[in-house]
């Protein structure tokens, strides 16, 4: 398949969301809300429940399944509530020794007016500083689309895993190409140069796993098993590799 | 072709002009005004208060005490790493255009005779974007200030991360924002300096970090492009979106700071955290 293909594919509408993966691998799902600042943003989920026998926070970014719920989740979009709402939950995750799963699935923060006067960028730079010495491990899975610093927010983890269909880019091709080209048209091959798929990501170091689609099934207990090998680092040692593993990105 | 020669003569016009007395016509009122009367003015139009861009070297200057800038890093320089077309190019004409080797210059300073670790984003490279050596330069310099238990003014300037290196852009905001975290646990102060622009990837990192964050009148300040938010939402935007005056509003910055009171101020704040 070729990059570009595997980004408009990620973006289709019957693909599985957030909620499907939340269902196949969490048990006892207790969902929370709200940032205890503004509101409730219901593109981005957040709660407990196990995997396997580990008590963990789940969070992700849910799109919807069809035109209504689309809608509900603002495509899958979080305003700056949403951010902080993850962060929220993370910091309870932090207090009560939970680990914490992070699924994410986004074509980005949400571009509004609204939601830039309440801090788009200032809550996901929030969320890379606090995570950065969050005392708690982190695993943040990309299932779908893995959309610019909105996507980040939920990956600044101990492990970044992918599924081999998702892409994680700086920039859309589309956009990308229009601001090189002033056109769309060139979409497939900006696709190819950004490096956006999970085989060229890991290639390049910024991934620590893919999944297969014939190893999905497993998807829980690998999951599991990871979380607590992480469990097993002091904290000192958590934070000192999670520190190394964003410090050595285009070191020089 | 031309007209690229054209932009760039234009914007090196008040910083390489060697006839002072020479006029130009501000870009915003039109009044043509000499070289020398616009620097002096630090690089504002002395009839409409138009803030003209100003490269991170003259910045440094316009606040560091003389003679006190130790610069670090100066060698590196980007690399196309993921032979992304037409990068090479940009960074040859980035680097023309702006006379640095790259995005940011770093050193350590004196400001009102407090020693301080500064960053500086150049407007002319690249519109300041962050690639992998801006984050890996911001990065060391944070870890030395960590180190040294010294302060760090930033200024910044940028359109957000380039998009040219990819992901490798992308996640230097994870790899900064980490370092200034080490950097504040450890009680050090950091001040943000925000100019025209800061937006994108630098405005969802360390641009919205600091302790206490300034911005020159009438900055852009904001994540995503205003174009783009056109686009989605199909209609204009609000007057002053996204312009520091707002933005102040809406609770993200302290206080805005013209130009000629940046250096006293600062040197005020860093004496108070000494």
């Amino acid at each position: 398949m070729k990059d570009y293909e595997i980004v408009l594919n990620a973006r289709k509408e019957n693909v599985l969301t957030m909620s499907d993966y939340l269902k196949n691998i969490v048990t006892d799902f207790i969902e929370f809300h709200g940032d205890r600042y503004f509101s409730d943003d219901s593109a981005v989920i957040g709660g407990i429940g196990y995997i396997g026998n580990t008590c963990v926070t789940v969070i992700g970014i849910e799109k919807g399944k069809n035109t209504e719920e689309r809608v509900y989740r603002n495509f899958g979009s979080a305003h700056p509530e949403g951010y902080r709402k993850a962060l929220r939950l993370m910091k309870q995750a932090e207090k009560f020794k939970r680990p914490i799963l992070l699924i994410v699935d986004t074509a980005g923060a949400y571009p509004g007016v609204s939601a830039e006067e309440r801090g788009q960028g200032r809550a996901i730079a929030n969320n890379l500083y606090e995570m950065s010495t969050l005392k708690t491990p982190m695993l943040s899975l990309i299932i779908g689309e893995g959309g610019s610093g909105g996507a980040l927010a939920l990956a600044h983890a101990d492990k970044i895993w992918m599924l081999e269909n998702a892409y994680f880019s700086v920039v859309s091709p589309e956009s990308c190409a229009n601001i090189l080209w002033k056109s769309t048209e060139r979409a497939d091959v900006v696709a190819e140069a950004l490096m956006l798929t999970a085989e060229k990501l890991e290639k390049l170091n910024l991934i620590d796993k893919i999944i297969s689609n014939e190893k999905s099934g497993e998807l829980k207990n690998m999951i599991e098993n990871e979380l607590n090998s992480l469990m097993k680092n002091s904290i000192d040692d958590l934070l000192e590799l999670r520190y190394r593993k964003f410090r050595r990105v285009g070191e020089i | 072709m031309k007209f690229k020669k054209f932009f760039i003569k234009t914007c090196n016009e008040l910083e390489g002009e060697k006839n002072t007395t020479r006029k130009i016509a501000c870009k915003k009122c039109g009044k043509k005004i000499s070289v020398s009367k616009i620097r002096k003015n630090y690089f504002v139009c002395p009839n409409c208060g138009n803030y003209y861009l100003v490269r991170a070297r003259r910045r440094i200057l316009m606040l560091a005490d003389k003679r006190s800038f130790i610069e670090h890093d100066r060698e590196l320089t980007s690399k196309n790493i993921l032979s992304f077309p037409e990068y090479d190019e940009k960074l040859e004409k980035a680097k023309i255009k702006s006379r640095e080797n790259e995005g940011v210059i770093c050193g350590t300073c004196l400001i009102g005779g407090v020693k301080v670790c500064i960053f500086s984003m150049d407007p002319y490279f690249m519109m300041g974007s962050m690639g992998s050596v801006v984050g890996e330069k911001i990065t060391r310099l944070f870890e030395y200030a960590t180190k040294n238990s010294l302060p760090v003014l930033g200024i910044t300037v940028s359109g957000g991360a380039r998009m040219q290196e990819g992901m490798l852009s992308l996640m230097q905001m994870s790899k900064v924002s980490a370092a200034v975290k080490r950097h504040s646990d450890k009680n050090n102060l950091y001040i943000n300096l925000l100019t025209n622009p800061t937006t994108g990837g630098v405005n969802a990192s360390f641009a919205m970090l600091g302790d206490i964050t300034l911005s020159e009148p009438h900055a852009r300040v904001g994540f995503a492009g205003p174009r783009v938010i056109e686009k989605t939402l199909n209609k204009s935007l609000p007057k002053g979106f996204q312009r520091a005056e707002s933005v102040l509003k809406c609770g993200f910055i302290d206080m805005i700071v013209e130009r000629k009171n940046q250096k006293e101020l600062i040197s005020k704040l860093l004496i108070m955290h000494s």
